[in-house]
């Protein structure tokens, strides 16, 4: 990136950092947290600990970040290296990507930037322009996508509710600045648990690793009478329904599985996993060491907000994580694709000079499909 | 400590403090070398542990009559006693993990039946004590199953490579699994195996006691047969093989899928430098980040951990694996194509 974007992004930010600071969520038991932060063009700088809010401002104000983020562990020593730190625990969090969720929409908002002559065309897998396979692809999400990611949270939060016992007011939903959501679980059982059994949670959570047995198919001598039902609990329950559909065509998909046999129960598990499964991203929910977005923070990757959704169903991240000014800006724009934030569509812009109020002109830059004139 | 009556100590013998035992009992160990009784002991303490040398489990005399039972059940206890001091004495490890085990999978089966006793409360509460106290896994009752936390049920799963251990094969509600007696003690046995066998390691080894030699010098050639080579095919496994092609065509293979990648070479022998260039083709390839990410991984930096190559569970969860009939139920992708022989 260069001098001139960065320049303005870090205004921008800095601007927002100033007059926003109210939407940071400073994390319960702070100086227990580590932190880490990113500035642009530049590496990760990590194992910081944080007294509280008024160092963290200063931390803001000091470095204008392009990224902050802040452990979902516990340490007693949270500045000091890795095996060091002390772990105490852990909250559990949930990464929903819309990229993860195999949407056929994605290839109309996605565009390929070429790493070697910077040539921004629409979704290809080589540059147009040098024909380098050195691409970088941007995703400009749109309705769509966060309404499937939406949908993925709402199917982790029934298990999680109704599996797990978590309570309501434990699970805090964030939309993560760019293509989807972060949810966090406090207090659980699970708070202490290691990587390994919290890799395990998320095979469940996401519907994998299923053997025929558990949802009634026995190999050898299989019958009707242990094939779940719709008022059970759980996966067996949420099978029966996506697989059944309705108790009349209960007995007869059951006839079939029989005729079928085992191992094309196995396929029916495998295929209905894609349906009914939670799309999470296993790496982060395994992870017990990760530094994670701080909420309220700005995401590099688009200017947007980290922010807590209140009332999901009602969330717009387009109107209601977008806070940066709307003071105009010149900026030089190539992009194929539209957008629309703060209801107000822009694009698409081919190789043109366009003044742009701020949210929109550093939207633009942070996806590299504009540059400050 | 557990208040134990009788049979109890006999079921569960590795719960006793054995010097206090004997103490109590009015015995030495040098009695059982000398007095021609008292060695037949030593000969049975020997025999349990050829049992369970050949994967076998010990069959007790405890059924029968209640006089024979009253007379069996300090010999029991004395066997078990004496064979941990014939394994200290041969100090052969390999023997001590199997004894361990043998003698887990014996408890197993008391503490699967006195769950399951319906007829005496009393002998289901000290089951469920025993998990407590050990295992510190907290079990219910609840109508016909035994219900525990998701937490406590996934800190011992994790150690089954079976899928049905899995918690999407298992009946989860309310944040609670629920299981029947015998997979409520199967849950537990490597916690039991491990119990035992470190309460054998931790044992004082005493000096050699006259009328015990035999027994050990038969312990130390026993425990030769289960000396063991491996052979290496070399060839790599399919997790790393599809890996190695993403790269070559320039596909951007996932930051979990380089690390499993790295991290096996590593293990393999191979050297940063003759790693590195295999990144090349990646769509973000950059020397100076590539070349410090492997010293990192090798430990040649940073903490000095060197981590380790993920479990092939681990690469399933990241849809990194893709098994075929060779890997064989191997538990790690470094085990490919490694024989016993």
């Amino acid at each position: 990136m260069q001098q001139a974007d960065i320049k303005f992004l870090e205004d921008s930010f800095k601007k927002y950092y100033f007059e926003h600071f109210d939407l940071i969520r400073v994390p319960e038991r702070t100086f227990e947290r580590e932190f880490g932060y990113q500035k642009f063009n530049s590496g990760m700088i990590r194992h910081i600990s944080i007294k509280d809010d008024k160092e963290l401002h200063l931390l803001f104000m000091q470095n204008i970040p392009s990224d902050v983020y802040c452990s979902n562990a516990y340490y007693t020593f949270p500045n000091l290296p890795m095996n060091e730190k002390d772990w105490k625990e852990a909250d559990l969090i949930f990464d929903i990507d819309a990229k993860d969720l195999n949407l056929s929409c994605r290839e109309n908002h996605t565009v390929s930037i070429c790493n070697e002559c910077n040539q921004v065309s629409k979704n290809s897998e080589h540059c147009l322009k040098c024909n380098s396979t050195k691409i970088e692809k941007k995703s400009l999400p749109c309705k769509n996508c966060i309404d499937s990611s939406k949908t993925e949270v709402s199917k982790l939060s029934e298990i999680l509710i109704d599996d797990l016992a978590i309570a309501q007011e434990n699970i805090h939903v964030y939309f993560s600045g760019n293509e989807g959501f972060h949810v966090y679980v406090y207090d659980s059982q699970f708070q202490q648990i290691g990587s390994r059994e919290r890799s395990e949670l998320a095979d469940y959570i996401m519907f994998n690793g299923t053997i025929p047995e558990t949802f009634g198919m026995k190999k050898f001598k299989p019958n009707r009478s242990s094939f779940p039902n719709f008022n059970e609990k759980g996966w067996r329950g949420r099978f029966s329904k996506q697989v059944f559909g309705s108790k009349s065509k209960r007995t007869k998909i059951i006839s079939e599985f029989l005729v079928n046999g085992y191992s094309s129960f196995q396929k029916t598990l495998d295929d209905t996993s894609e349906n009914i499964g939670v799309k999470i991203d296993p790496n982060v929910t395994m992870d017990i060491h990760r530094i994670f977005r701080l909420p309220g923070s700005i995401n590099s990757k688009s200017g947007l907000t980290k922010i807590l959704c209140e009332d999901l169903n009602k969330f717009d991240p387009y109107y209601d994580a977008s806070f940066l000014s709307d003071e105009s800006v010149e900026v030089f724009a190539n992009s194929p694709i539209e957008f629309c934030l703060k209801n107000k569509k822009f694009g698409p812009y081919i190789n043109e000079k366009v003044t742009l109020p701020t949210f929109a002109a550093v939207y633009m830059i942070c996806k590299k499909l504009a540059t400050i004139v | 400590m557990l208040a134990l009556g009788q049979d109890e100590i006999a079921k569960y013998p590795f719960l006793a403090d054995a010097g206090q035992y004997l103490k109590d009992k009015g015995f030495t160990l040098e009695q059982f070398g000398s007095d021609p009784d008292l060695k037949q002991l030593v000969d049975k303490a020997f025999e349990r542990i050829q049992v369970a040398a050949d994967g076998k489990i010990y069959k007790s005399d405890l059924i029968g009559d209640q006089a024979s039972k009253e007379a069996a059940l300090p010999r029991e206890v004395f066997s078990f006693l004496l064979a941990i001091v014939l394994l200290k004495l041969s100090g052969m490890h390999t023997l001590i993990k199997r004894f361990a085990l043998a003698e887990a999978r014996r408890a197993e089966k008391y503490l699967e039946r006195d769950l399951a006793n319906i007829s005496d409360e009393s002998k289901k509460e000290l089951a469920i004590k025993i998990i407590d106290d050990l295992f510190s896994v907290q079990v219910e009752k609840l109508d016909d199953y035994f219900v525990i936390s998701v937490s406590d049920y996934l800190k011992h799963s994790i150690n089954f490579h079976e899928r049905e251990w899995k918690l999407i094969n298992r009946h989860v509600e309310n944040g609670q699994v629920f299981l029947t007696p015998h997979e409520t003690v199967r849950l537990i046995r490597k916690e039991l195996g491990t119990y035992i066998n470190s309460k054998i390691i931790n044992a004082k080894t005493p000096a050699m006691i006259s009328g015990f030699e035999d027994s050990v010098n038969k312990l130390v050639l026993l425990s030769k047969k289960f000396i063991t080579f491996t052979v290496t095919s070399g060839e790599y496994p399919p997790c790393i093989k599809h890996a190695i092609e993403e790269l070559e065509k320039g596909e951007n293979l996932s930051h979990s899928g380089r690390f499993m990648l790295a991290t096996f070479l590593l293990s393999k022998g191979q050297s940063v430098e003759q790693i590195a260039p295999l990144f090349k083709n990646a769509p973000d390839y950059n020397q100076r980040v590539t070349l410090y990410q492997l010293n990192h991984l090798s430990g040649a930096s940073g903490s000095g951990t060197k981590y380790i190559c993920p479990s092939c569970e681990k690469l399933k969860t990241q849809d990194l694996c893709f098994a075929i009939p060779e890997c064989d139920n191997i538990i790690n992708p470094l085990q490919f194509g490694k024989k016993r022989k």
